[in-house]
């Protein structure tokens, strides 16, 4: 019983994890480098309050959190691919620009600077009477578990048994020989920029819908460890799926273990430090698509 | 289905301030093999990129089956029947052999998913029908680079190419390899597939060719039907000069030896050996150049010597000094100057300016204590522009600005300018294709540069692609294929031909022929 | 080829940066009015409040000049090619150290002071070296372990600090006097009452030095020319690896320096989170300046005087509109030099 609810609570934790994580994959396959998921995240949470509070409805604010996400990718799209510019930077202005943007909402709509009123969360369905399961119940009752679940196999389709993954993958390879076949670079590039943001905003959902409210800067660093999850899973859904349960056990166990003699600080850095060791190779070459990164430049034959 | 009946007429294309195709026709018959032949910057490539659609001419037009059409992109020209195998090829390397071949036009199963059964068994239909022995599941980061070339006709076929141009095909394969080429290029033309052949090599013509045209510094000089021409003839109207004859230079007996390897190993950057046991002397006071196809372990010999990247096994002693392990700075402490062949990469920061450019790799010399920089850097560079001819000798200016030949000058500048005391002289000289890109009148001043360097007492180490070149400049000549030195002579004792014949692998007990 | 054309390209360089905060002011005057404000009005309140007054600009250097200190990091660190994200940990670190040094160490008044700055130098420079290291060795993408570290450095500080923090609240034990850094206002009384202090002069000092640094020095040139071609740097017996060491660890000692604004010059002791996003902006600044002291020196100050002006509007408009438009200057200012840097690239 205490297994299983520790595994609930882990698996509760890695849902927005795993969700940008995805997202974060199939845009850096596509050659984008996609720091801006903190931001994404944020706005996500953000669209989600909105809606669920201005209508009372919380699929109103999944929706309006996908357009949030959409948003925000799009604008992440223009500047790498149309303009060319550096994604990484983009991404960091990205992040800045949700994280002012969000306080400047909250403060002008809420008329708080640090929590939006309480908003309805996402109902639990009753599917298969899986529910009703000791422990695990709540969690399988959760329509975004759910979804996040169902997101592995069918990401991993996209990317691996899809024609357009097969597009995308050979662009964040070598889009040259890409664009060479005639394929648009630009086009499908930004189609996997967005289907980040629909990923990852959905991820932020998630944590407003739990939270029932939105708080300042509540998305504290996971877009960034979903990035790390991503690297350490090899670009792979399933692998960053599976590192992010890895990191949503850590914090899992972070959790159970405060005010124990163990320092618990150290097991909230844990997450950080794996990553760290991922990219240094010791577990196993981490390596990227080729061309991500770089920007595409049909002048530069 | 027949092939097109392809006409150029009067294309011209320039590239910046050269004219690379000047008023170009040609005629590309249905069922033909025809041959465009010329030198280096002949402009043959870009010819075959205007009608591939890669360029777009400044004037001209071309037409197919008597139409005119307008080629914006490859797309277009892939439309009409049109295919190219490029020099480099645009393969995707995690990627399978057949979802590179089907890339783009991809059979559907269902929503939007990849039929892999369906496009695997089309490939291997495809490859069987044209002979191309190709494994429709292998990754392309593990095939040989023939058979890497085979998936590249494949595309091209599978896309219903007609007309096939394939730009250098050989330059990067082994002997067995051509010969194989050679066999599906026939069965391709047996099949009505007409085929373009973008080559330097006459034996390929001679072997392959109904047609040939040859072009040279943009235009068409001649042609014809192969079988009514010999390869004198061709070679003459490719070069357009009697040969440039040997430079005139002070008899010089050779010194002590400056630049030595001994049983060199080198892998490439696949981790396979391209350096296989070489060893040889250069020697103060000679021009050693070394001839080759570029792909035969030159590039990882010349890394090697310059202390970028380390030897498998054996050594190599520059200055008479035996140095382990590798160190760029090392090497050049030793006495070494690096002409590379990849300037904008290797040889200069195309953002710096052309003073800092002029102490890359003398920046230690050059500083005052921990100083470098200012006044005192650009006056330091008057000198060496001035002396190099650098075009226009402004300190300031930014080096990747400057045209091909002068910033070749200002590489020569900074390597074989005079060192101040107290910095190791030059002693040995690393000259990779020196005169790659670059106009003629630098091309004079250079080779004059190498000469007067060797006349100083240097060993200097040439290696190039120009046959010319190599056998102007050099006392002695080594000859690398395959990794391997397979043949040293003398420019007095040897002519393009022969050295052609060595460098594409020939075996020693065939006898000399003129 | 006029020798105009490459004058063009080259004043183009410096009108992008220009460009990208006139967009963005712009974009922000689109937010001012959709509240119902005047843009213009909002925006001759907040420059009168940052710079037309004595305690006004004294506020506005206040908060200028850490920027300067992780303006100045930043720009080192991407001049040799390298992305420093973790400047706000190395500033944190740094303020950590000193704070640290400056309550407990027991060294007379005259070498307290240095003490305490060399603290904060090592501990910053130190934290910038462990992603320069893996880098150089193992070639681990800086960004994402920089970014990494700022939160390693959180959860440190919080351990380390466990036993040291004063109970009531989290912070140090204040610094003894002989580590205070004076206000400006002790020189200047026009400042009085802000907390400008002398770090801004350390980090001017600081901007001259680097300056020297990458273009006067032969490791400047060496640091330039690994960011601009590491393989000719290479050729040219450039150790990389060893620079990219070098210039992270040089650039952690600065950001790590920039600490001392608060801890030695403000409140006299260490408190959580009291970087407040320095690091981050310090990107932007680094961006907008093009990685020039002197461009950095303007941009800090442009920011500084943004997010000081802001509190004054707070009333009218939210001073968050200041961190969205920290946002958007980034963004336009990488879209504005890549399309410049193209332009240039094609009339060079």
């Amino acid at each position: 019983m205490e297994v299983l609810l520790f595994v609930a609570a882990a698996l509760r934790i890695s849902v927005p994890y795993a969700l940008a994580a995805m997202g974060a994959a199939v845009s850096e396959r596509g050659g984008v480098i996609c720091i801006a998921l903190e931001g994404i995240m944020l706005n996500g949470a953000l669209g989600y309050v909105l809606g669920a509070h201005a209508t009372g409805n919380p699929w109103v604010g999944l929706s309006t959190a996908v357009l949030a996400g959409l948003a925000t990718a799009w604008l992440h799209a223009e500047v790498t691919v149309r303009f060319r510019a550096d994604q990484i930077t983009s991404g960091l202005g990205i992040n800045l620009l949700a994280a002012g943007l969000t306080r400047f909402v909250l403060v002008r709509v809420f008329h708080s600077s640090s929590n939006s009123p309480r908003v309805v969360g996402l109902p639990d369905w009753d599917l298969f009477g899986l529910s009703r399961l000791p422990a695990i119940g709540p969690l399988l009752g959760s329509p975004l578990v759910l979804l996040t679940a169902a997101c592995v196999p069918l990401v991993w389709w996209l990317l691996f048994r899809s024609v357009f993954g097969l597009r995308l993958r050979s662009i964040g390879e070598n889009p040259e020989a890409a664009a060479s076949l005639g394929l648009h670079v630009p086009r499908y590039r930004t189609q996997g920029v967005l289907i980040c943001g629909a990923l990852a905003s959905l991820a932020g959902a998630w944590l407003a819908s739990e939270q029932h409210s939105f708080n300042d800067g509540m998305t504290g660093g996971r877009g960034y460890i979903a990035l790390a999850a991503m690297i350490v899973g090899k670009w792979n859904p399933v692998g960053a799926a599976a590192a992010c349960l890895l990191f949503g056990t850590a914090d899992a166990l972070q959790i159970r273990l405060q005010g124990s003699a163990f320092p618990s600080e150290l097991l909230q850095a844990l997450p950080y430090l794996v990553t760290m060791l991922a990219l240094a190779g010791f577990i196993g070459r981490a390596v990227a698509p080729k061309a991500v990164g770089v920007p595409f430049d049909p002048d530069q034959r | 289905m027949l092939a097109p009946h392809v006409s150029l007429r009067d294309i011209t294309r320039r590239c910046g301030n050269v004219v690379a195709n000047d008023r170009v026709s040609l005629e590309l018959l249905p069922g033909q093999v025809h041959a465009i032949v010329g030198e280096n910057g002949a402009g043959k490539s870009t010819l075959m990129k205007v009608l591939y659609g890669l360029f777009q001419p400044d004037s001209g037009e071309i037409l197919i089956d008597g139409r005119p059409v307008r080629l914006p992109d490859p797309e277009a020209a892939m439309h009409l029947g049109l295919g190219m195998v490029h020099q480099h090829f645009m393969l995707i390397d995690t990627l399978s052999v057949t979802e590179n071949v089907v890339l783009g036009r991809e059979p559907l199963q269902g929503l939007g998913a990849f039929d892999r059964a369906k496009a695997e068994a089309d490939v291997a239909a495809l490859a069987k029908r044209y002979s191309l022995p190709v494994d429709p599941r292998a990754r392309i980061s593990q095939l040989s680079v023939g058979a890497q070339q085979r998936v590249e006709i494949l595309k091209a076929l599978f896309r219903g190419a007609r007309v096939l141009i394939l730009d250098e095909p050989t330059a990067v394969l082994t002997p067995q390899e051509v010969d194989e080429l050679f066999v599906v290029l026939r069965a391709l033309q047996h099949d009505g597939v007409s085929i373009v052949l973008i080559t330097h090599k006459l034996g390929e013509v001679k072997a392959l060719a109904d047609v040939v045209t040859v072009m040279r510094a943009g235009r068409v000089v001649g042609g014809g039907r192969v079988a009514e021409l010999t390869t004198n003839q061709i070679s003459e109207l490719m070069v357009g000069r009697v040969l440039a004859p040997l430079r005139q230079r002070t008899a010089r007996v050779p010194g002590e030896s400056l630049l030595a390897t001994r049983s060199l190993e080198v892998n490439d950057e696949r981790g396979l050996r391209a350096v296989r046991g070489v060893s040889f002397d250069v020697r103060a006071g000679e021009i050693v150049g070394l001839a080759g196809i570029d792909g035969n372990g030159q590039h990882e010999l010349l890394e090697s010597l310059a202390g970028l990247c380390a030897p498998h096994a054996g050594t190599i002693s520059i200055g008479g000094h035996l140095l382990a392990g590798h160190s760029a700075r090392a090497h050049r402490e030793a006495g070494l100057a690096n002409i590379p062949s990849d300037r904008l990469k290797r040889g200069l920061v195309s953002d710096m300016t052309l003073a800092e450019n002029l102490v890359l790799g003398r920046q230690r010399e050059a500083s005052h204590g921990p100083w470098l920089g200012g006044p005192a850097l650009e006056a330091r560079a008057r000198g060496p522009l001035a002396e190099y001819d650098v075009r226009p000798p402004e300190p300031r200016g930014i080096a990747g600005q400057r045209s091909g030949g002068n910033q070749q000058k200002l590489i020569a500048a900074r390597e074989l300018g005079k060192r101040s005391a107290g910095a190791p002289p030059v002693r040995a000289i690393l000259a990779a294709h020196p005169t790659r890109g670059v106009d003629l009148g630098a091309i004079e001043f250079l080779h004059g540069q190498l000469l007067a360097a060797r006349d100083a007492g240097c060993a200097v180490l040439l290696v190039s692609c120009e046959l010319s070149e190599v056998l102007a400049l050099s006392d002695r000549i080594l000859v690398m294929y395959e990794g391997r030195i397979v043949h040293e002579t003398t420019p007095a004792a040897t002519n393009e031909r022969t050295l052609g014949q060595w460098m594409t692998g020939r075996v020693a007990s065939q006898g000399e022929s003129a | 080829m006029s020798a105009s054309r490459p004058r063009l390209a080259a004043a183009l360089g410096w009108a992008a940066p220009l460009a990208a905060v006139l967009a963005a002011l712009a974009a922000g005057a689109v937010f001012i009015a959709a509240i119902g404000e005047s843009p213009l009005e909002i925006y001759a309140l907040m420059f009168r409040e940052a710079f037309g007054t004595g305690y006004g600009l004294g506020q506005t250097l206040f908060k200028t000049t850490p920027l300067l200190f992780t303006g100045l990091a930043v720009a080192l660190a991407f001049r040799a090619g390298l992305f420093n994200i973790g400047v706000e940990s190395q500033m944190y670190l740094g303020g950590f150290a000193a704070a640290l040094v400056g309550a407990y160490a027991p060294l007379p008044g005259v070498l307290l002071l240095p003490a305490t700055l060399l603290a904060a130098a090592v501990a910053g420079g130190a934290w910038g070296a462990i992603p320069g290291s893996l880098k150089a060795r193992f070639g681990a993408h800086e960004v994402i372990n920089t970014i990494m570290l700022n939160f390693i450095a959180i959860s440190l500080v919080s351990w380390i600090g466990r036993g040291l923090f004063e109970t009531a609240s989290v912070r140090t034990r204040d610094i003894a006097a002989g580590a205070w850094l004076p206000r400006l206002d002790t020189l200047l009384p026009e400042f009085r009452g802000a907390p400008a202090n002398f770090s801004l002069l350390l980090a001017l000092v600081l901007a001259v030095l680097v300056g020297v640094l990458l273009f006067r020095t032969r490791l400047g040139y060496e640091l330039r020319a690994v960011g601009m071609n590491a393989s000719a740097a290479e050729a040219a017996g450039i150790s990389i690896g060893r620079s990219q060491v070098l210039a992270m660890s040089l650039s952690g000692a600065i950001a790590g320096l920039g600490g001392v604004n608060f801890v030695l010059g403000y409140k006299h002791y260490f408190e959580l989170e009291f970087t407040g996003g320095a690091g981050f902006i310090g990107i932007a600044v680094a961006l907008l300046g093009r990685n020039h002291p002197f461009g950095v020196l303007l941009a800090a100050l442009f920011f500084g005087g943004l997010s000081h002006g802001a509190l004054v509007i707070n009333q009218r408009v939210p001073r968050e509109l200041v961190n969205v438009l920290q946002g958007l200057v980034i963004l336009f200012a990488i879209s504005a030099q890549a399309v410049a840097a193209r332009l240039a690239r094609r009339w060079a």
